[in-house]
């Protein structure tokens, strides 16, 4: 907000008109889905008004040529029916953000939680590419987290196919440092990534899970499906807070303290900031250090694992991951935490990523453009379920609500289905009737919100209540086959009044 | 600020700063302390409460140190004989009329400078109004309040932008209000808190303090702060949890902090119910 007051321009895309959007130059409400058309229609338009930046092109990029051919297409008219944003709009952001001196695409879980949420990143940092926003301050491409950790997790390795830092855990020479580090003969093969895991558990390949810090009973999406194969497994292990859904199903729980407020340790932002947690509170009952279950388990299965303390814990990351290296506990406490790469101990930190592509010659590989075509939907809309139904969060209310469900936000409204003017109004529905949602998945029970917000045709709700309503029992496990990603964004749903309560909201 | 360095005097001792400082931070710079109550760091000054005024040599009225910027040549007195009164009686104004009594930074002042409240009488006028208790998680009792404003920056355009509260009413009738005087619940607030976090009378304070205090079991000489980052999104706000008896009784954030600067929102500042609430104690940690 400060840079809108300082004069920055601001184009929200957002099939929904947030309280972003109302600060926006341009608010762009596409139909959800539409993302790669909008974005390679804003690439034709740069270059077909002459706009992109041809000596970063030239310089740093590989595969332009295929990408101007793939985006020729995309006309704005095209666009305009694609997406259902006006052309003028799609031509206004095309030249504001190419003739922006500086210029970031910030994105969130619009973009990534979807079946081709890959191709829906790549569309994005073409246009980066095009326009040379990336690799100097003020640019880039930036995916906001939606946790305190979701950046931490994967530069820790808690992905398949990454050891911490970054490094690939299929490259002959990480494999040998991390082998020799842990005096351990590691799989010379990534793992599976979550949609993975369930795929593995339907063919009977997975039948044992530990799960940490994640409750998959009521996140997952097609509920219902995710339920029989956690209750086909023949053993499951969850270390959790509480005892969550997925812990009701556990044949061995782990009580743990909180990370953030009951134990120490580092979690990275968004800005690749490592930052420490500090312990400010004695956990509960039996609960536990994740560190302190993890050694003891070690223990259990006949290693001599002393019990580590955080600190410990982080000083081996920092001597086998070199973005880490220079994070020292007091250094993450004087600075207020350090952005990796970080190298030694006099590293400052990087502000900004891909500065590389500035140097002359480029240093290391050329940034590869992706040519990307439009894909909508997995579940494309009929007569029988003709509405589309994207879900999302609300300010004051967290996931499944585990934790956020613990105050009493004087903002909640429980969960609700919000719906167009216009849309209430065929259907028979004022505001707080209850009605029935139905996918081809599962169906609930859910009061209606009406929001002049949305656009006919489009419906939204959370996964916040699922006690009252198990929104994830509506929607489409379609999975993105490169990040695993499901289509929560998008599936196909009907909407039927079922009564109207004489006292007005529900 | 520019490059551009002014040099002025501070009580005789010269200074040289950037142009654009004020020249509450030459002062600052003289290692002089200077009492503020409507200033802060990350806000736009208003220049409402008048306690940081100094003298300006060949200026006809007093300036306000927090506001108004630096200049070459400029020579101050922080602490003249009419300083020191206009202060006072700035102070005394306050303390007449404002219950002070949350307010450890203001109490300070009154005795630095000797501010004897009682000579405006055994009932002089007040601010008085009954406190709002209208949500669950703060407490607004503006009959500490001075009007210093900061709730309504933070509000607005300096952190929050959610214009929730205002100032409505004239003169002495001032006070900080929402539209149309509102419950905060029927307003545009999104309790992020940052009016609690800005507030330097304690007339906006968090639930669990204010029942604390009402049981008389608030004690902050036991309290321990410890910062930590939030459990909820990516941006990496740092909170300060103040733990009394191994249970956080409240949340504020480090202004100086190169993140937001102190800035939360709802979840942040309020969100931490879930590792305390106890099955027996009947609160919904089911949802």
């Amino acid at each position: 907000m400060r840079g809108i007051h300082n004069g920055a321009k601001l184009f929200v895309v957002d099939p929904r008109q947030t309280s972003s959007a109302r600060w926006a130059d341009g608010w762009l409400g596409l139909d959800v889905g539409s993302d790669i058309a909008l974005a390679n229609a804003v690439g034709r338009e740069i270059l077909a008004a002459g706009l992109e930046n041809r000596e970063f092109v030239a310089r740093a990029t590989d595969g332009f040529e295929e990408y101007r051919a793939a985006v020729e297409p995309y006309t704005l008219e095209y666009a305009e029916k694609t997406t259902l944003v006006p052309a003028h709009l799609i031509r206004e952001l095309a030249h504001a953000y190419a003739n922006a001196p500086r210029a970031e695409l910030c994105w969130t879980l619009g973009i990534t939680e979807h079946h081709n949420a890959v191709d829906n990143v790549r569309a994005l940092i073409n246009l980066a590419l095009l326009c040379g926003h990336v690799g100097r301050y003020g640019s880039g491409v930036n995916p906001l987290r939606g946790q305190n950790n979701v950046q931490g997790g994967g530069d820790m390795g808690a992905i398949p196919n990454k050891f911490p830092g970054g490094q690939d855990a299929e490259d002959p020479a990480a494999l040998a440092k991390f082998e020799a580090a842990w005096n351990a003969t590691l799989p010379r093969k990534r793992g599976w990534h979550l949609s993975d895991m369930f795929a593995a558990m339907e063919r009977s390949e997975l039948d044992t899970l530990y799960v940490i810090g994640e409750n998959p009973a009521q996140s997952e999406a097609d509920q219902k499906h995710a339920n029989e194969l956690l209750r086909g497994l023949r053993h499951l292990i969850v270390q959790d807070i509480f005892l969550t859904k997925t812990g009701e199903l556990a044949e061995v729980v782990f009580p743990a303290s909180a990370s953030w407020c009951e134990s120490e340790g580092t979690v990275t932002s968004s800005e690749r900031r490592v930052q420490l947690c500090r312990k400010a509170l004695e956990p509960p009952g039996e609960a536990r250090d994740d560190i302190a279950i993890m050694c003891e388990l070690a223990r259990r299965l006949g290693y001599d694992w002393p019990d580590y303390t955080p600190e410990q814990v982080w000083n081996e990351c920092r001597s086998l991951s070199p973005w880490h290296a220079g994070m020292s506990y007091a250094r993450l406490d004087e600075l207020d935490g350090i952005p990796w790469p970080c190298y030694d101990e006099q590293h400052p930190g990087e502000r900004f990523l891909h500065a590389r592509l500035w140097e002359n010659p480029v240093g290391g590989q050329r940034a590869p453009f992706a040519a990307v075509a439009h894909d909508p939907p997995v579940e494309a809309l009929d007569d029988e379920y003709p509405l589309r139904l994207t879900t999302g969060r609300r300010l004051d209310s967290f996931n499944t609500g585990v934790q956020s469900g613990g105050y009493r936000s004087p903002m909640r409204r429980g969960e609700r289905l919000d719906i167009s003017p216009q849309d209430a109004r065929n259907h028979g529905l004022r505001e707080g009737d209850r009605a029935r949602v139905s996918s081809r998945r599962g169906s609930v029970v859910v009061p209606i919100h009406i929001d002049a917000g949305l656009r006919a045709g489009l419906v939204f709700t959370t996964f916040h209540f699922n006690d009252e309503v198990a929104t994830n029992l509506l929607t489409i496990d379609a999975t993105d086959p490169q990040s695993g990603t499901a289509e929560f964004k998008a599936c196909a749903v009907r909407v039927e009044a079922i009564c109207h309560p004489s006292t007005g909201s529900g | 600020m520019s490059a551009e360095k002014l040099a002025l005097t501070i009580d005789g001792i010269e200074v040289t700063v950037a142009a654009g400082a004020t020249i509450l931070d030459a002062v600052t710079q003289a290692g002089i302390e200077t009492p503020t109550l409507c200033f802060l760091q990350s806000l736009t000054p208003v220049n409402a409460c008048r306690v940081c005024v100094v003298e300006l040599e060949g200026a006809r009225v007093l300036v306000p140190a927090c506001a108004r910027r630096a200049e070459a040549g400029m020579k101050i007195n922080t602490n003249s004989e009419r300083v020191r009164h206009s202060r006072k009686m700035v102070l005394e104004f306050l303390a007449s009329t404002v219950d002070i009594s949350t307010a450890p930074a203001l109490q300070e002042y009154c005795a630095e400078y000797g501010a004897q409240p009682q000579r405006y009488g055994p009932k002089p006028a007040t601010v008085a109004q009954p406190v709002k208790i209208d949500n669950a998680l703060y407490v607004r009792d503006y009959a500490k309040c001075i009007l210093c404003y900061k709730c309504v920056e933070a509000c607005g355009t300096d952190a929050q932008n959610t214009f929730a509260i205002a100032v409505a009413g004239r003169g002495f009738d001032a006070r900080i209000s929402t539209e149309y005087d509102v419950p905060l619940p029927d307003s545009a607030c999104v309790y992020c808190g940052n009016c609690i976090g800005v507030c330097p009378t304690g007339a906006l304070m968090f639930s669990s303090e204010y029942e604390l205090r009402a049981s008389n079991q608030w004690n902050e000489t036991e309290q321990k702060q410890t910062d930590t980052i939030c459990s909820y999104c990516g941006v990496g706000c740092t909170l300060t949890l103040h733990v009394q008896e191994n249970e956080i009784v409240k949340v504020t954030s480090p202004i100086e902090n190169a993140v937001t600067s102190g800035h939360l929102c709802i979840k942040g500042r309020f969100g931490f119910s879930y590792v305390q609430n106890r099955p027996e104690e009947g609160d919904d940690v089911s949802a």
